[in-house]
């Protein structure tokens, strides 16, 4: 009568299908990609709270362009599984209503270069949001950011941009680096009560790995050692950690003995094995593909100067992608620390 | 090209003289309005009146230093009051950050506000205990989003279109001629209408976002803007709260039953300053300003509450109780105290965090170092 309308949408058709039935409870160790193991970790999620929504463009039919969230929709139908409209500040901001309202969405940004137009609905609203409402209301979002280099891409999809995140108050701030991890920390994420930026190593999203599917590793916010050294200590988290592996092998080829720690959160960090490391070998290198200025690797050099300051033999040093724009892609090997770069940081250290 | 026609005219029920504008095109709005009984409409003046009180002693207690800042409202008392009567309980507001009779209304204590405006709070109220009545948002038209995230999940729960008026849910934003332009109002309108939201956008044009003219967010009228995005939209008269009313009542009524989203833009006036920081004397005209008081809101809707019969005393008593709540106000804000230091560790994070509890141990020690007075 009054505004011009036509038709009465139709809000009780249940779009969603039938839930097939209960496949068989998987049990015990399956190999999977990291890519899988998300995937296998948000089904489980969803099966088990239905007020977990997946946001995010191009993640139901097509099951996003990673493809992590393949198959999703066809489970859960296109009311868990939002194809969103083209718009990420949209997606991040919707997201908190529909967490006013109860829901636990999780939000795939589709690259890292694409998070910066939700960046406001991020640390404006999402990280004070809690505060705001003086904890009467929690903000269970979770934002996956596939993030990082080595995949040869244009400008805007190689890049790290953890350390905007881990410096804002009200978020949390994690990074898996194996399948294991992937599939048991993106179910805690889901599972908390507080804002999660889920940075995905996108350039880690294929290889293989064990998946223990009976029990987490490790609590979400813990950081860990990886493999056990004397000389050096190695800390890194997502894509980088493998590289860290890769430089241990060689320098114990050359007789020094590596510990590499996976960092696994950057906020918060859980310091007590970080501290424990670098008491035992006095010598700590920090690599990260994020610039070097003012990022996390930063803070980590900062805590272990203040907290290990008599134990250490050297300064801690680090090793970050350059302070300037991702570069082009041809230039991106070397700009992106490989295990050469971390061979002769261990060996600065060393020197002193 | 030729220029389009646009046939929908300002919805206008009660003239700048405080009589019915009858018409057959406001046939349809005039049985909306006469729902409302003579307590409601009597009801209507008395927000507009004691708010208008209220804020203007705020604005006193800001230049005394007692608030840090005011945000008034004078002159935009119909808009508001008329579209929040329109709502029902169970519906959610999301409001800017000017809406305090609103908020009253829906059983916020003034002082909450005067809370913000001091310093002693960011929030102030939990919405789910003052009838579904949301937090400002300072980020202008940030909100917007969270209004229509919040209507995806009434749509998703189907708590809607049940063909139940009493338990169908709606939403509804605030925001303003500025907020306008912001990208996270244009995508809550994309989101709103992808998703046939139950929900009204209520866009009140008060003619300035600080000092630029609406002319420079829009060259169209601002309802205009809706038609882009498939959302019915009208203006509306806002210093008219019977048609602001019925308009916002038509609007939700809609939403409810699963017409989707709609979007109203009232005509109103800032008369005062954006904020008690502003001096608009600076980029607007006497005259302008003038013009505006003339058409002021609550004359008008006294003038016809007048003509319906209403007594003297009515209105004696809702001065009175204006001047209540101002000198309650000023007593209530003398008398605040300071936060507790270890507030601002409280509620970051809803699951523990160590870095809160180590940097609340810190300050706790670091002052008690002074002689314990944490």
């Amino acid at each position: 009568m009054t505004f011009d309308t036509d038709e009465v949408i139709d809000t009780t058709s249940d779009a969603t299908p039938v839930a097939a039935p209960e496949a068989e409870e998987r049990r015990g160790t399956v190999t999977l990609t990291l890519a899988k193991a998300l995937n296998e970790g948000m089904r489980a999620a969803m099966r088990a709270d239905d007020r977990v929504l997946m946001m995010g463009e191009d993640i139901g039919t097509l099951g996003g362009v990673f493809r992590v969230t393949e198959g999703l929709k066809a489970e859960f139908g296109e009311r868990r599984v939002l194809d969103t409209p083209l718009a990420e500040a949209g997606i991040v901001g919707t997201a908190i209503g529909l967490a006013m309202r109860g829901y636990r969405p999780v939000c795939e940004i589709q690259f890292d270069g694409f998070v910066f137009p939700a960046f406001d609905q991020i640390t404006s609203q999402l990280a004070k949001l809690t505060s705001r409402h003086g904890g009467s209301q929690s903000f269970p979002v979770v934002i996956r950011i596939p993030y990082g280099g080595h995949i040869g891409a244009v400008e805007h999809h190689q890049e790290s941009p953890e350390a905007y995140f881990a410096h804002t108050p009200g978020l949390r701030v994690v990074s898996p680096a194996t399948p294991n991890d992937a599939y048991w920390m993106i179910q805690q994420a889901i599972l908390g009560n507080d804002p999660v930026i889920f940075l995905e190593p996108k350039s880690r999203y294929w290889p293989k790995g064990e998946v223990d599917l009976d029990a987490p590793a490790a609590p979400l916010h813990s950081s860990r050692v990886v493999r056990e050294g004397s000389d050096v200590t190695l800390i890194g988290h997502g894509a980088m950690v493998a590289t860290l592996l890769d430089a241990a092998e060689l320098a114990e080829g050359e007789g020094t003995s590596v510990e590499v720690v996976d960092l696994r959160s950057l906020s918060p960090i859980d310091w007590e094995p970080i501290i424990a490391s670098a008491r035992k070998t006095g010598r700590v290198v920090v690599a990260q593909e994020a610039p070097g200025h003012v990022s996390v690797g930063s803070e980590i050099a900062a805590t272990i100067a203040e907290r290990a300051f008599y134990s250490l033999e050297s300064p801690v040093l680090r090793v970050s992608g350059f302070d300037t724009p991702f570069p082009p892609a041809k230039l991106e090997g070397v700009y992106l620390p490989d295990a050469d770069r971390i061979l002769e940081a261990v060996d600065r250290a060393l020197a002193y | 090209m030729p220029a389009a026609q646009d046939p929908r005219a300002t919805v206008r029920l009660l003239s700048e003289q405080g009589t019915l504008v009858e018409s057959d095109a406001n046939a349809a709005w005039f049985d909306i309005v006469s729902g409302l009984s003579e307590s409601q409409l009597m009801e209507m003046h008395r927000h507009m009146v004691v708010i208008r009180r209220a804020d203007v002693e705020a604005g006193n207690l800001q230049r005394q230093g007692q608030l840090a800042l005011w945000i008034p409202s004078f002159g935009q008392e119909a808009a508001q009051v008329g579209s929040a009567m329109a709502t029902k309980p169970q519906d959610h507001i999301f409001p800017a950050y000017r809406e305090h009779v609103i908020a009253r209304m829906r059983g916020v204590d003034f002082m909450r506000i005067i809370e913000l405006l001091r310093g002693i709070d960011h929030g102030g109220w939990d919405p789910k205990e003052h009838n579904n009545f949301h937090l400002y948002t300072l980020v202008i038209g940030s909100q917007s989003l969270h209004a229509t995230g919040y209507a995806m999940g009434l749509a998703l729960d189907g708590a809607f279109a049940t063909g139940d008026v009493e338990r169908d849910q709606a939403v509804i934003v605030y925001f303003g001629d500025g907020a306008s332009s912001q990208g996270d109002v244009n995508e809550a309108l994309v989101f709103a209408s992808s998703y046939q939201t139950p929900q009204v956008f209520f866009l009140q044009n008060n003619h300035w976002a600080i000092s630029v003219p609406v002319e420079r967010q829009s060259r169209v009228p601002l309802y205009r803007r809706a038609d882009g995005f498939g959302i019915p939209s009208l203006q509306v008269d806002g210093n008219d709260v019977l048609a602001s009313y019925a308009v916002t009542k038509a609007a939700l009524d809609d939403a409810r039953a699963g017409r989707g989203p709609r979007f109203i833009e009232a005509l109103t006036y800032r008369i005062g300053a954006h904020t008690s920081s502003d001096d608009p004397t600076k980029y607007r005209s006497a005259d302008e300003l003038e013009m505006w008081k003339r058409r002021d809101p609550i004359a008008r809707f006294e003038t016809y509450l007048r003509s319906l019969g209403v007594s003297d005393e009515f209105f004696a008593a809702v001065a009175e109780e204006g001047e209540d709540l101002a000198a309650d106000t000023r007593r209530r804000t003398l008398a605040l105290g300071e936060p507790p230091a270890a507030k601002m560790f409280q509620h970051v994070y809803s699951d523990p965090h160590p870095l809160m509890e180590e940097q609340r141990a810190w300050l706790e020690a670091y002052e008690a170092g002074f002689g314990g007075e944490a």
